[in-house]
Parts: C-alpha cells; sequence; structure tokens
C-alpha cells in the first residue's frame, strides 16, 4: 500500500509542470493552465519563441501578484534608480530568473513592448535594470507607468520582488571595484619595480642607471603604499583609537619601514631599497583580501522585517481608496487588505472574516481565524476575502517589529570573540619591538653605523605577512567549499566565531521540523475509486485544519461535489454524507468508536478513515522532523551544549528531551523577545551561542547570537539578518561544517609555526644587519607561496562529512 | 646605451596607458558583472541562427 504515482505524465511546454486532467491545448502545444498559454502566445506573436528553444520547459507560471501601489509618486520616486520627463530606470529583483532563456527574454523586453528601450539583466543578482519611456498615469499615450512595466514582467512569470527595504538598492555599487583597482594599481607598480631592479641583482653597477632605476622604483612606490595599500592605514587607526593593536599594525609597519629606508638609501646612500619586496607584499595581500571577499551576491544577509513587508498598502480615506507607504501609517488609520497580503501593522479587524497565517511570524502552521473586533498582530499574512481594519500602532512600534528596535539591532557586530590573528597581533607585535629595540642598542654599543640599519631590517623582516596570507586563503578556501555544499557564511571571519561556540541553541518549527512537509502518505486495506478520491477531496476542501489542507493537496483540489451534513468537530475530525453514502475523516476515537485498536506504523500523527461506516485506513503525516536531525543532534552533544527555544506549544516535549541534554534546556512557547533575552543570558554567564532559526520570530536571538545561522528550504525566499544562511537538507551536516572550521583554523595556526620559521632565518641576517634587498626579495615570495600551498592544500586535502558517499552539488 | 633611458620612458608611458585602460574600465562598472556577458553572447547567436531559417 503506498501513494500512487502518475506514470504517463504530461508537461506543460511552457513550464514544465504537471498537466491535470484540465490541461490546454493550442497548436498542438500542451500547457497546464490558462497562464502559461497566454506567455506562450504573447512570445509567439512577437517572434520570440526562441525563447523555447535555449531551454525546453524554462518558463514560470505566471502568478497575479498586484502591484496597484507602484501608482503612488512617492514609491515611483522611491524605486527609480533615475528620471526625467521623458525617461525613467527601474532595477527590479526578479527571484525567478534562472536559465539562459530568461537572460534572453529578459533582455528582449524591447519586443513586447515600444515603450521599453533597453534592459539589462545581472543575472547572479537576478536583477533586470530597465529603461523605459515613463508616463505618470495611464491616461498619458506615450510610455508605460512603473506599475504596467511590474504587470507586463508579471504577466510573462517574471513577477518582481518589490518589498519596503528594498535589496536592490544598496547593492547598486559593488564594493569590489575599489579592491580590484587597488590590486591593478599594486601588480602594475610590482611588476616595474622587479624589472627596474634586476639589473642590481645581477650586480650591474652603472651609477647612471642605478640612480634612473632608484627614482623611478620610489616613484612606483609611492602609489602602492598610499593607495593601494590605503586600507591598512585605516584599519590600523581604527584600532588604535579603540587602544588596540590589530594584526595590521605591525604590516604597516613593516611597509612603511620599508618604504622611508628604501626611499632614505636610494637619495642618500645609493642603495636599492625593499621595493621591490614590499610592492609584492601588498600585491599578494591585497590577492588574499579579494579572495576571501566571497560574496554571494544572490543572497542578502542583512534583510529585516522591511524586506518581508509590503511597499505600501491601500488606505481607505473618505470611502475612497488610495495607495500610501506602509512606514507612513498612522494610529487610527483605516485600511484595506487582500487575499494573500500581509498585515502591515498592529491593527483592530472591523470588517470581514479574516483567516491569518502567522506561520512565517510565530513558525505555528495553524492559521487563525479572526472575527470583526479581534485584534490583528503585524505579520500575518491574510487569505479569504477583503477585510478592512484600523491601525493601532504604527508599523515600527508594532509587537513583531519593535524587536528591531532592541540594541542588538543597533550596535555594529563588533564581535567580543577573540580570533587567533587578534592574539598573535597583540604579543607578536610587542616581542618584535622588543627585539628591535635590543639589538638596536646592542649596535649603538658596538657598531653605531649598523643600527639603524638593523633596527629597521627586524622590523621589515618580522612583518607577519605569512600570517595575513594564511588566513584569507584557508578561510576564503573553505568559505567556498562549504559554499558548495549550500552553507553559505557572510564573511570569513564567521569561520572563527563558529569554532569558538560552546553552546547550540535551536528553533523547533522551520528549524527542526520541515516547514511545508511531505504530503500524508495513504495506507489503506484497499484502493480507493475515483468517486471516494472526490468525495474525501470534497470533504477536506471544507476545512482550513493543516492535515485537511494537505491531503487536499494530494488530491489536486479536485473535490468538487457538493456534499451534505457537513460537520467540522474541532479536535477531532470531519464528517459529511452525499447521496446517503457517509464518510469520516479524523482522529481514531472519532472514526472508529469501537476501539478496535489498530495498527499504525511509524511514529507521528495519524488521520484515520471511514466510508460507510468501513473503516478503510488512515494517512500517515510522519517524520517532519528533517532527515538526520536526531543523528546530528547526537553528534553535536557531544561537543556542545544544546539548547531548544520553540514559539510552539510542548506536544512534543517527550520526544525532544530525549535528543536534547535536559528539561531545562527545552523550552516552548517562547516569545521572539524571550529568545533573545535567553541568548543574551547565556552570553552573559560565559558562554558564546550559535543560534539556528528561520523566521522572522528568530530574528532577535540570530542577531544577538554570537553565530546566527539562519535556516532555509529555498535560498530565495525571506531569511532574517544572520552570519549564515544554510539549506535546510544540509542541516543534519552541521556538525561536519563546524569541525572543518575548526580544521580550517589548525592549518592556519600550522602555517603561522611555518611563517615563524622563516621569520627566523630573515632575523638572523636582520640582527646582524646585514640583510640585503636580494635576500629580501627571495625570502618573501618563498615564504607567501608556501603559505598559500599550506592554506589551499590544507583545506582542500580533508573532505568533510561521510567520505562513503561524497557530496552531491547541485 | 643612452637608448635605453628613451626605451624606458616609452615603456613605461605604454605600461601607463594600460594602466589608465584598466582603472577607467573598473570605474566604468565594466568588470561587475562577468557572469551574463557568458551567457548572452550565446543567446545573440542562437537568434541569429533561427532568423537564417
Amino acid at each position: 500500500m503506498k501513494t500512487l504515482h502518475i506514470e504517463n505524465m504530461i508537461a506543460c511546454y511552457h513550464c514544465g509542470n504537471e498537466c491535470l486532467d484540465n490541461h490546454i491545448h493550442t497548436e498542438e502545444k500542451v500547457f497546464c493552465c490558462e497562464g502559461c498559454k497566454t506567455v506562450f502566445e504573447i512570445l509567439d506573436k512577437n517572434n520570440l519563441c526562441n525563447y523555447y528553444d535555449l531551454e525546453t520547459q524554462a518558463g514560470i507560471s505566471p502568478g497575479n501578484a498586484h502591484f496597484e501601489f507602484l501608482d503612488s509618486e512617492q514609491v515611483i520616486n522611491q524605486l527609480l534608480d533615475f528620471k526625467n520627463e521623458e525617461i525613467g530606470k527601474v532595477t527590479f529583483f526578479i527571484p525567478s530568473i534562472h536559465c539562459s532563456s530568461c537572460l534572453y527574454l529578459l533582455e528582449n523586453l524591447y519586443k513586447l513592448n515600444t515603450d521599453i528601450l533597453h534592459s539589462t539583466v545581472d543575472f547572479l543578482k537576478k536583477q533586470v535594470s530597465v529603461t523605459f519611456r515613463i508616463s505618470v498615469n495611464e491616461e498619458e499615450k506615450t510610455g508605460i507607468t512603473l506599475r504596467q512595466l511590474a504587470e507586463l514582467l508579471t504577466s510573462l512569470g517574471y513577477e518582481p520582488l518589490v518589498s519596503l527595504n528594498d535589496v536592490v538598492k544598496n547593492q547598486q555599487m559593488p564594493s569590489s571595484r575599489k579592491l580590484i583597482t587597488q590590486i591593478g594599481v599594486a601588480g602594475f607598480c610590482a611588476g616595474n619595480i622587479m624589472l627596474f631592479s634586476f639589473p642590481e641583482y645581477l650586480g650591474l653597477n652603472d651609477p647612471d642607471y642605478q640612480y634612473l632605476f632608484g627614482y623611478l622604483n620610489i616613484a612606483l612606490a609611492i602609489p602602492v603604499v598610499f593607495y593601494s595599500a590605503s586600507d591598512y592605514f585605516i584599519s590600523v587607526w581604527k584600532s588604535l583609537k579603540n587602544k588596540r593593536i590589530n594584526i595590521d599594525f605591525p604590516i604597516l609597519l613593516g611597509i612603511l619601514t620599508a618604504f622611508l629606508r628604501g626611499t632614505y638609501e636610494v637619495l642618500f646612500s645609493h642603495g636599492a631599497g625593499y621595493f621591490d619586496s614590499l610592492s609584492g607584499l601588498v600585491f599578494f595581500l591585497l590577492i588574499g583580501k579579494w579572495f576571501q571577499e566571497k560574496t554571494y551576491s544572490f543572497l542578502s544577509f542583512e534583510r529585516d522585517y522591511k524586506s518581508f513587508f509590503p511597499l505600501a498598502v491601500t488606505r481607505i480615506k473618505q470611502a475612497s481608496e488610495e495607495f500610501v507607504a506602509v512606514n507612513e501609517l498612522k494610529e487610527g488609520d483605516k485600511i484595506l487588505i487582500r487575499n494573500g497580503e500581509l498585515i502591515p501593522a498592529d491593527s483592530l479587524l472591523y470588517k470581514g472574516n479574516a483567516q491569518i497565517d502567522y506561520s512565517f511570524v510565530t513558525g505555528e502552521s495553524k492559521s487563525e481565524h479572526k472575527n470583526p473586533g479581534d485584534f490583528l498582530y503585524a505579520g500575518g499574512r491574510h487569505t479569504g476575502e477583503k477585510i478592512e481594519m484600523e491601525v493601532l500602532k504604527s508599523v515600527s512600534q508594532s509587537y513583531l517589529t519593535q524587536l528591531w528596535n532592541n540594541d542588538a539591532f543597533q550596535k555594529n557586530s563588533q564581535s567580543p570573540v577573540k580570533t587567533f590573528s587578534g592574539y598573535v597581533a597583540k604579543y607578536f607585535t610587542i616581542a618584535v619591538l622588543i627585539l628591535a629595540v635590543i639589538v638596536a642598542l646592542y649596535w649603538y654599543n658596538h657598531d653605531t653605523s649598523r643600527m639603524w640599519n638593523a633596527f629597521t631590517a627586524i622590523l621589515i623582516i618580522a612583518c607577519p605577512c605569512a600570517l595575513s596570507l594564511s588566513y584569507p586563503f584557508a578561510l576564503g578556501n573553505s568559505l567556498r567549499k562549504m559554499g558548495k555544499q549550500h552553507f553559505y557564511l557572510k564573511n570569513a571571519e564567521t569561520i572563527e566565531t563558529l569554532t569558538q561556540c560552546d553552546s547550540i541553541v535551536f528553533d523547533k518549527t522551520g528549524t527542526l521540523t520541515s516547514s511545508n512537509g511531505d504530503l500524508p502518505a495513504p495506507h489503506f486495506n484497499r484502493i480507493l475509486s475515483v468517486f471516494e478520491e472526490m468525495f474525501v477531496a470534497s470533504l477536506v476542501s471544507n476545512s482550513t485544519h493543516p492535515v485537511s489542507m494537505k491531503i487536499k493537496k494530494l488530491y489536486h483540489d479536485k473535490g468538487n461535489i457538493t456534499l451534505e451534513n457537513f460537520r467540522e468537530i474541532t479536535g477531532k475530525g470531519l464528517e459529511a454524507t452525499y447521496h446517503h453514502h457517509k464518510i469520516k475523516l479524523g482522529s481514531e476515537s472519532f472514526v472508529i468508536p469501537t476501539k478496535n485498536a489498530v495498527k499504525t506504523e511509524g511514529n507521528g500523527s495519524f488521520t484515520h478513515l471511514s466510508i460507510d461506516g468501513v473503516y478503510v485506513g488512515y494517512y500517515a503525516l510522519t517524520n517532519h522532523y528533517r532527515k538526520g536531525v536526531a543523528e546530528m543532534l547526537a553528534a553535536l552533544a557531544k561537543t556542545h551544549e544544546l539548547f531548544l527555544l520553540s514559539g510552539d506549544n510542548d506536544a512534543e516535549r517527550n520526544k525532544l528531551s530525549a535528543w536534547f541534554p535536559g528539561e531545562n534546556h527545552i523550552f516552548f512557547e517562547c516569545k521572539p523577545q524571550q529568545k533573545l533575552d535567553f541568548i543574551k543570558n547565556l552570553q552573559f554567564s560565559g558562554k558564546r551561542v550559535i543560534m539556528i532559526g528561520d523566521g522572522l520570530n528568530d530574528a532577535g536571538a540570530l542577531k544577538q547570537a554570537d553565530a546566527g545561522i539562519a535556516v532555509t528550504d529555498n535560498t530565495l525566499q525571506f531569511t532574517p539578518s544572520s552570519d549564515a544562511i544554510l539549506e535546510a537538507d544540509k542541516l543534519r551536516l552541521l556538525p561536519d561544517f563546524l569541525k572543518y572550521s575548526k580544521f580550517s583554523l589548525k592549518v592556519i595556526r600550522f602555517s603561522f609555526l611555518i611563517s615563524l620559521i622563516y621569520n627566523f632565518i630573515g632575523l638572523s641576517f636582520a640582527v646582524s644587519g646585514t640583510l640585503s634587498p636580494v635576500v629580501a626579495a627571495i625570502l618573501m615570495p618563498v615564504s607567501s607561496a608556501t603559505m598559500l600551498l599550506i592554506a589551499s592544500v590544507g583545506t582542500n586535502f580533508r573532505y568533510f562529512g561521510n567520505e562513503d558517499q561524497p557530496f552531491q552539488s547541485a | 646605451m643612452q637608448i635605453i633611458f628613451l626605451m624606458i620612458g616609452i615603456s613605461l608611458i605604454v605600461a601607463l596607458i594600460f594602466l589608465g585602460a584598466f582603472i577607467w574600465s573598473m570605474q566604468n562598472g565594466q568588470n561587475d558583472d562577468l557572469f551574463t556577458p557568458a551567457m548572452r553572447i550565446l543567446t545573440d547567436a542562437e537568434i541569429s541562427k533561427s532568423e537564417k531559417k
């Protein structure tokens, strides 16, 4: 008795979805719905059917989003990148961009509408920028409005995601531009300096050339130090202001000493200076920085409720409707919420019946029914008829959004975690300075002419550049490797933070359990007839209980017979009749009153079915915990202290207490603020905490924790601001990710030891005051290359996870 | 050997022109998106093919 699978699936020509009974034929092509057919017709009419040649079944079934709010002048001005009387330019974020067909269609928009002048896709960011002839209202004959443009995109299946805190705006200027320019300049100068230093190495001592090359080297080194390495000045200045020495301090000291000594030697003592080592070092350091700065441009780690909330809502003012930006909503405003829209502020329902889904806010999957006069919290999604309500609190003061006023969101994430590099910077720098002073004093007493030579040489050679190289390469490599396993980290520093945490706090709903869940599996003692399936489907379509919704989905919404005597008994089940046939669906005691114990397999919840008083079987909703959760928790419990904070009720307490160390580690019915405070208390007692959660209710806790990991089923969906984003089906690999992070840090420590050996070799030259530019020029690249080798080989060498089952990256 | 002065001068000027071109291309945003153009060129080729048919 297994779930029935449809053998002969007819795929839609446009979107590739399965076509159900009511599919549509046109020109020998099959479509699953009117929407897909319409898109095909539009493309066909405009000779854009190349769309289907690039990738087959690439289309997306168009949705029906509302863009009325794009008529508001205020909103338009907020969204447009550029605008004059005739032309407007806008950048939309379109999550559904996924293949070359999308690119083709979106860049050929001008063929569909002559008012669209130009459109460019940025594939990785899933953005399209459109330049179009703008018209302010629909009466004008030329141009199209922003709303029409958004609706055009939506009608093609490319629904733009427009939210209050538009992610598009923040990413306008890529930060990598400056860094890459700096690398380019440093590389250019380093290459030329090396070329001009060759004669010196080869022993050409013609004074004419020596002067010329010396002066050229100074000229070329100036942009390296003061432009390419300018970030080091800023970083050192910032940390000195906080009375701290960071790893950049000894590096900058080395760079500056080398530059000043080189300049002095060239100008006054006819030496060659260390310009080649210096510029090569800066070049390598910057490349390391760039390597570490792997960004996942399609992810956003900084979202707050503003990205989730709509841009504008309908306000009712003296019987007329107008659109108003949500942050302009005031107490007492009356607003209109349509089917599928979000409640933007705490308000009082006064007209219509609301069915509110708070799953995103609380993690509670049951939707709540509200009657006029009820209080509605912000953040719920309404399904059903139009409702009207009165705003009681402004958006930022609502119960949910208040969380973002907490201190955790104000402070800059100056993590108190002591990093290895910080530790090295402090003690290593002091040691080097002391050594330099001792050596200088020694030479002052013995041979004064060598004093400055030895002093500066120590500062140059002891610069911990090896560490600043192995850090970015090892961490950058780990970052990429974990990214391939769908664990996306905000930045490389997060890896180090992860290794230092000793407690892990989990959210339950949506994190340990899967939020959409599998379809219920029927376990029947006979196969249902087509009529009976329809009978069941019709029965459940009368109910909004989550189990009913899932059974309804199982039968593809095909229930359309009108039932009589429908009754829903809360906590028990459903019953109805149809032409003297009686159907009952629900709990065991409700369906089989005779108490004949039915054997159910596995654990989970079961929904039983009887038709005409005869027991047929049950639907099993088993294993809604994610795969491998038990093993993962068992593995983590060995190394970390585990906690559970659930917003849900304690129905699963027994099961969960087996996984977590004790009753005082499991908490139910936690409010968002309580979660945040709990983490704060843990930190106060000296623990370093990783928080793993998913919804808006975890947002505060994720932010407060030392490392917040957001779990999501789909990376395109909203995730609250966090340090890392983990795809849900990889949650079971969490112990491996943590182990791997620790391993990366070990690689860094090892490479630091090796670099100390190089430093000792260099120092032995330096203390005697005989460090020649050639030795420096050889030592520097050799030690850098060793660091790169250790960092990249080391981090690539180790597989994480079960090696018998190599990972498959999608 | 005086010619070396001239040659170094010329080589530096040529190199500086390339550096200038690089900086200009960075500021101009040509290197911001290195992924989409690779796909775009494929779709363009497809169009010309189907138009010939």
